[in-house]
């Protein structure tokens, strides 16, 4: 079911002819969708390519669970287009600003409350199409869920930032929508929330979300009529409304938003949190939320020494990733040379160059 | 014949005095960890492809991370080739020894490290058994998801480098879902961890790149898998059709619904009647096609979705809609199923599995190109698939005494396979490409594409040694086996549309 509307563009050609200019020139881009994730990543200086008018469904037949469109396509498009279909994007990307596109939300990886219930982003990612840094159009994966012909370069391009391709157009796996939806607080202190949800995830449960403020968790449960409500049961927590979510997703919740920066730090599930135990946390505790306009002195220590990793979401101070052992950011120079030989695709995005 | 490796277009190596290389491996060892016998190597020179067979130049088996590093690191200083191996059930000949190389077996790598139950992980070494991993982690209520059906015998190891899936990934994912993190050895020796413990591991998906590789990238080590509870309540559903299109258009109705099943499998006449008399599973022996639909999760909730997928097969022109009446039916019903492919061993002597998948919508067109296509070669077709994800495997039947039987059976699997990319599919959905489907490669992808995929392999192994003549085809093999495809001027299938 091809779909269209007035402003779709298919901007391969030009695209594809821009990057070959730069490549013969040895000229740096700067990949720009929408810019509603400039806080992701480090500067980079270079000239900018503009993806965002590069937008469309390009196909979408609800009966395969697939959806096909181009890099520069709004995700609230997408998303409505899914809702008008029974159907909803599982990995539930954080959305930071009018505009924010799919190509934005599928090269910064980020994956929303459901992930640690459902997947990650990269888990629904099926196939893309991108322009190497030749400016050549390469297709990996494609738009069946099983496929294992070829590395899967597909999945490596979903949290690349951009520095192993621009995407262009990008299959992904669609779901249906859960059947009823219902959400619970619990007055319960951090801890004993985290603990609450370690036990609850052992169990076949309909959990969808679990987050805490730092004053009560908020469970989210998805799923069939019966489960759902026999799981609301036993968590017992007051009645919320499920559509609260939306903040919580989006990073708009009170005690995520407002200005400065705001830092994501990864850390094991149930694993100690040591310094970072007073934070409000999501992903049933494999996220914890910062907010700052830096990460205090040793943080990005403290977080390796708890097998966690952090990562800025706003601001402009601080390191932008966790930085990377030595052999394996030599592995990562090495891959992005694979297929940006010129080193002109969002060049120092993640890393510093060598 | 895809075992004779072709130095004009597969990779080739500089020979290596055997008496230098076992005088530098064998100090790297345990005592009797070098096999270099004919008799003592002869069991490994096929896997689960056993039409393909070739000798190594020699057999290591490493019992530490630390000894296959350092092989692996002699290996690379004397530009010797090496092939990793598991338990060698895989079915693309992904393990297949290259000649003067090494074969690296990995089964001494059999520990289970620990169970997590709170955290839902279990860290394994690769040689571990994938059904082990489940048994160990069934009392803590926990199970490990991807189930492919050798799982009896495969290895995670194995499993990591195939991606492998099963019969339940449709619900609960390939194995690139189902793990967190893995260590493996490049060949120049380095240990290093992809992904780990805390979600999205900094800088690029590396673990979800090597997940798949078919050990041309590393060796895998050690694997940090995520473990799912074991739902409260599971249910089989058994529907029979007169038509084989019909099946397949019950199976777009049950996934339009949105219905989210555990498993949806799906055998044609001749499959389901040769499993039948293999393994007594209670098929309705004069059905055109049955579907085995599996429904998991809360009991009152598999109660509604029951009762909803029966309505929906019987719109759907299902002539019998049977629900297993309890564990013992429901195991009987997958056992004929799992018991799909040694049954074909009542049909003819030898059968070929083909792994193509296909959007689901293609799947009436391509079972019925399919059949024009056997009779054209003049074989016999059954068809088993994982029907919810468009994995089909029909079941090639030939007779390997028969002159040139084999060689047609590679024919009829290879314009399957090119069928499966003309709908917009894949020449594999679990399998691999290993060493026998090489050639379909250079189908699915361009030029610029296959060297995309060296240039990603150069960055981890620069002289190509790991695993050779496997997975990416040779620029070469591909401008030969391309030419021979072109038939008249033309590209087969030349009326379908493509992507």
């Amino acid at each position: 079911m091809p779909i269209s509307s007035g402003s779709d563009a298919d901007l391969t050609a030009a695209l594809a002819d821009a990057v070959r200019a730069a490549a013969a020139d040895r000229r740096a881009l700067e990949i720009r969708g929408a810019g509603t994730r400039a806080g992701q990543g480090r500067p980079v200086a270079g000239e900018r390519l503009e993806v965002a008018g590069h937008r469309g469904v390009v196909d979408y037949d609800p009966a395969e669970l697939v959806l096909t469109a181009r890099a520069g396509t709004p995700l609230t498009e997408i998303e409505a287009l899914l809702a008008a279909n029974g159907q909803m994007l599982a990995f539930e990307p954080p959305r930071l600003g009018r505009g924010g596109t799919l190509g934005g939300a599928v090269a910064t990886g980020l994956s929303g409350p459901r992930r640690p219930f459902t997947g990650a982003l990269r888990d629904y990612v099926l196939g893309v199409r991108i322009l190497d840094g030749r400016g050549q159009v390469l297709r990996f994966g494609g738009t069946v869920f099983k496929n294992v012909a070829g590395f899967d370069a597909f999945r490596l391009m979903a949290g690349a930032h951009g520095e192993l391709g621009v995407l262009l157009d990008i299959s992904l796996r669609v779901v249906p929508r859960p059947a009823v939806e219902a959400a619970r607080t619990l007055d319960l202190a951090p801890e004993p929330a985290r603990q609450r949800v370690a036990e609850l995830m052992r169990r076949p449960l309909p959990l969808s979300g679990a987050f805490h403020d730092g004053e009560r968790l908020h469970l989210r449960l998805s799923g069939g009529r019966a489960g759902v409500a026999a799981t609301a049961d036993l968590v017992g927590g007051a009645e919320a409304d499920p559509g609260d979510w939306t903040a919580i997703r989006d990073l708009a919740h009170p005690v995520l938003s407002g200005g400065g920066g705001l830092w994501r730090i990864a850390l094991p599930r149930t694993g100690p949190a040591g310094d970072f135990e007073a934070l409000p946390w999501d992903q049933a505790g494999g996220v914890r939320w910062l907010r700052a306009p830096a990460p205090p002195t040793g943080a990005e220590a403290a977080a390796a020494a708890l097998g966690g990793h952090l990562q800025r979401i706003r601001g402009a101070a601080g390191p932008a990733f966790q930085s990377l052992p030595a052999p394996l950011l030599a592995l990562h120079r090495r891959l992005k040379a694979a297929l940006d030989p010129e080193g002109i695709l969002n060049p120092g995005r993640m890393y510093v160059e060598a | 014949m895809l075992d004779q490796f072709d130095p004009r277009i597969d990779p080739e190596f500089k020979p290596v005095d055997p008496e230098a290389l076992r005088a530098r491996l064998a100090p790297l060892l345990p005592p009797g960890g070098l096999l270099t016998s004919l008799e003592a190597m002869r069991p490994y020179e096929s896997d689960g492809l056993p039409a393909y067979r070739s000798l190594p130049a020699m057999v290591a088996l490493p019992e530490t991370v630390g000894q296959v590093a350092a092989v692996l690191k002699a290996c690379s200083e004397l530009g010797v080739p090496v092939v990793a191996r598991g338990a060698g059930t895989g079915l693309s000949g992904g393990a297949l020894p290259f000649p003067g190389g090494l074969l690296l077996v990995m089964s001494k790598f059999s520990r289970i490290l620990g169970i997590d139950p709170v955290a839902m992980t279990a860290r394994v070494q690769p040689g571990v058994r994938n059904l082990a991993v489940s048994e160990a982690a069934a009392p803590h209520g926990l199970f490990y998801a991807p189930d492919p059906s050798s799982q009896l015998a495969c290895s995670i190891g194995g499993n990591v480098a195939e991606n492998a899936g099963g019969v339940h990934c449709l619900k609960y994912g390939l194995t690139v879902h189902n793990i967190l993190a893995v260590q493996v050895v490049t060949l120049d020796g380095e240990i290093l961890t992809l992904g780990g413990p805390a979600a999205d591991a900094a800088g690029y998906d590396l673990m979800a790149l090597f997940t798949g590789s078919e050990g041309l990238l590393g060796v895998v080590t050690e694997v940090l898998l995520r473990l799912q509870p074991l739902p409260e309540t599971t249910r089989l559903i058994l529907a029979a059709f007169d038509d084989v299109g019909r099946a397949a258009g019950a199976v777009a109705a049950i996934m339009a619904a949105g219905v989210v099943p555990a498993g949806l499998e799906m055998m044609d006449g001749p499959a389901l009647r040769a499993a039948e008399d293999f393994a007594r599973a209670g098929y309705p022996r004069d059905a055109a096609a049955i579907l085995l639909c599996e429904i998991d999760g809360q009991a009152e909730d598999v109660a509604e979705e029951i009762a909803r997928v029966s309505d929906l097969l019987r719109t759907a022109g299902a002539t019998e809609v049977r629900v297993a009446r309890d564990e013992d039916e429901r195991k009987r019903f997958w056992a004929g199923r799992k018991g799909a492919f040694p049954a074909m061993g009542r049909l003819a002597p030898d059968y070929y599995c083909i792994d193509g998948t296909i959007p689901r919508k293609s799947l009436p067109f391509v079972l019925a190109e399919m059949g024009r296509l056997a009779e054209l070669h003049g074989l016999g077709v059954a068809n088993v698939f994982h029907a919810g994800d468009g994995n089909l495997h029909p079941l090639i039947l030939y007779d390997a005494n028969l002159e040139g039987d084999l060689e047609k059976a590679e024919a009829l699997g290879g314009a399957i396979l090119e069928l499966c990319v003309s709908v917009g599919g894949s020449i594999t959905g679990e399998h691999g490409v290993g060493r026998e489907k090489i050639n379909q490669m250079c189908v699915q992808f361009t030029e610029a594409e296959v060297n995309a995929f060296h240039a990603l392999k150069a960055a981890f192994d620069p002289a190509g040694l790991l695993n050779p003549g496997k997975t990416i085809p040779t620029l070469a093999r591909c401008a030969e086996y391309g030419g021979m495809h072109v038939h008249k001027g033309a590209l087969p299938f030349a009326h379908l549309e493509r992507f």
